[in-house]
């Protein structure tokens, strides 16, 4: 694969001279996505499920295109098990309200891993509260990894809930979802995996998982910002009461009842962003077309490159875990001696884009004992240059705060 | 963009942020005000022991990057000594050379050391970090007014 070629079609690379290493937070995207949703605008542009006329069926048509061809690119069993959101964030508020508050007892309790990002914390931390069921966690090892033996003692016959990042934003770890999902199903409790950060790289594939719920958004592979996914098994979507009510999500209104429309549109209320959804369309298009084996050869040379460039350094520490099998393309690391905002300032008056930060993580730093980390996130449009390009920054700030060290 | 790392990074800033004595216990101070940016991490915690209108002295604990760490030592330099009026009129002329409000050099005179920080409004991620301590000093002269007026 020629990789100048895949970056051409990044016009953004072509129009900043920055090596961007923060794809974990968002992806650029490729003309083609951008080409499809400005298309989308020109020549499709009505509001979907409302007119009777050409072109409102036209941008339904696209819209729920769209819909299939997520299903296929998670291998979901049926187009409805797939509803539209605004991002990850918004599916799992959806799973935490009309999922969480209506399941959970008292009795209960959810399980989450250490690592899981605020999106699927905080939202469990209400539930649980409000409906004084219990939140524990399952933490990691010196390996930055979740254990079985971990995993078996969190999820008990008291378990309803399990919420699982299938890739860490902040440690990269993979985790065993698989055998997560298989476990808790034996306790009778239902998993929700956040795909964030693991739908940019691996195949997903959501009944040889088994997951009930999965999560993720759309602007970290390659679609614009503003839309997301819940997939979830329609036996469970079928019994859950809707999350926002408005328009499109009903059957009959009447002045003090309501009937609500059936999968997916019940969990679909109002105006959607049937631009984005196009985008995401496209973004899937590209992926499928360069294909999750270019996307992990490229994305795993580079950060076999990325950790050996930085593991020569003895004040680096770097927060990933020794099982390359189990490691993304998600970096973190820390400067001996120098505060995670200073290294990322000086890496971008140096060109080089990362981020600082508790990385939406607060108490995965906690438990790591820091309040911030550097992070380097790969993606396959990056090259070595952009490695070596933040090795240099590296080894700049270091000169630059070395000299005040040694008095 | 930054012109000159060291603009920013200057020797000053540096050397206040890898070591301060303001970075100590204060016995018996008559305020202690927590600061933080939750995006960042930096916290730190002012205290304050007043003597009349005067501020006799001022101390900081906590963490946080190189310029909130430096930004908070020389803040105490710049203040300690000076009356409450002083160190409010210091204060505000040193948000308003953040915010290049104030460029004359002649003004910004009164902030001593202070100055240093002129560049950071160049690296705009950054002015939080150099602002907290300078917040959080605010709101403990807020308190003392709150306090005197009880």
């Amino acid at each position: 694969m020629d990789i100048g070629k895949i970056r051409e079609e990044f016009t953004l690379l072509q129009n900043r001279d920055i090596a961007y290493l923060d794809s974990g937070a968002t992806t650029q995207k490729p003309k083609q996505v951008i080409k499809a949703v400005e298309e989308f605008y020109q020549r499709y542009n009505a509001n979907p499920h409302r007119g009777a006329y050409e072109l409102s069926v036209e941008a339904t048509n696209l819209y729920e295109e769209t819909r299939q061809k997520i299903a296929r690119f998670i291998n979901a069993k049926e187009s409805e098990e797939i509803i539209f959101s605004k991002n990850a964030t918004e599916s799992l508020n959806l799973l935490a309200y009309s999922y969480g508050m209506e399941n959970l007892k008292k009795e209960d309790e959810v399980v989450i891993s250490i690592m899981e990002h605020h999106s699927n914390l905080v939202p469990w931390q209400m539930v649980t509260k409000k409906t004084e069921s219990k939140l524990s966690y399952m933490y990691i090892n010196e390996q930055y990894e979740l254990t079985q033996e971990e995993i078996e003692s969190k999820i008990t016959d008291q378990t309803k809930i399990v919420g699982i990042t299938h890739v860490s934003n902040v440690l990269g770890t993979i985790n065993p979802v698989k055998e997560i999902i298989e476990y808790a199903h034996k306790k009778g409790a239902i998993v929700i995996v956040d795909a964030s950060q693991s739908i940019p790289h691996m195949k997903i594939d959501v009944q040889d998982l088994d997951a009930d719920f999965l999560v993720f958004s759309g602007h970290k592979m390659l679609a614009p910002l503003g839309v997301g996914v819940l997939y979830g098994k329609k036996e469970i979507l079928n019994k859950m009461p809707p999350f926002l009510m408005g328009g499109d999500m009903i059957e009959y209104v009447y002045e003090q009842d309501t009937t609500f429309a059936p999968l997916p549109n019940r969990f679909e209320a109002g105006t959607q962003n049937v631009g984005g959804v196009v985008g995401l369309g496209a973004a899937i298009d590209y992926m499928n077309d360069l294909g999750y084996e270019t996307i992990h050869k490229i994305e795993q040379e580079l950060t076999d490159y990325a950790l050996q460039r930085l593991s020569q350094f003895d004040y680096m520490n770097l927060y990933v875990t020794p099982n390359r099998e189990n490691h993304s393309s998600v970096i973190s690391f820390n400067m001996k001696g120098i505060h995670p905002h200073d290294v990322a300032s000086i890496l971008d008056s140096n060109k080089v884009a990362i981020r600082s930060g508790n990385h939406c993580a607060q108490p995965l730093m906690r438990f790591l004992q820091t309040d911030s980390t550097c992070r380097a996130s790969l993606s396959f449009y990056n090259t070595k240059e952009d490695i070596d390009q933040l090795v240099q920054g590296i080894e700049k700030t270091y000169k630059l705060f070395e000299k005040y060290m040694k008095k | 963009m930054v012109e000159s790392l060291s603009d920013v990074y200057n020797d000053l800033i540096m050397e206040h942020s890898m070591y301060s004595e303001n970075k100590k216990d204060i016995a018996e101070a008559d305020y202690s005000e927590m600061g933080h940016n939750p995006n960042c991490g930096d916290e730190i915690k002012l205290e304050l022991k007043l003597n009349g209108n005067k501020i006799e002295d001022m101390g900081f604990t906590g963490h946080g990057c190189a310029i909130s760490q430096a930004s908070t030592s020389i803040m105490i330099d710049t203040i300690k000594g000076r009356t409450i009026e002083e160190a409010k009129e210091i204060i505000s002329t040193f948000i308003s050379m953040i915010k290049r409000e104030i460029t004359d050099e002649q003004e910004l005179q009164k902030i001593e050391d202070a100055i240093a920080f002129k560049n950071i409004s160049n690296m705009p991620a950054r002015v939080k970090c150099a602002l907290l301590a300078w917040h959080t000093m605010e709101n403990i002269l807020q308190k003392s007014e709150d306090g005197s007026e009880k």
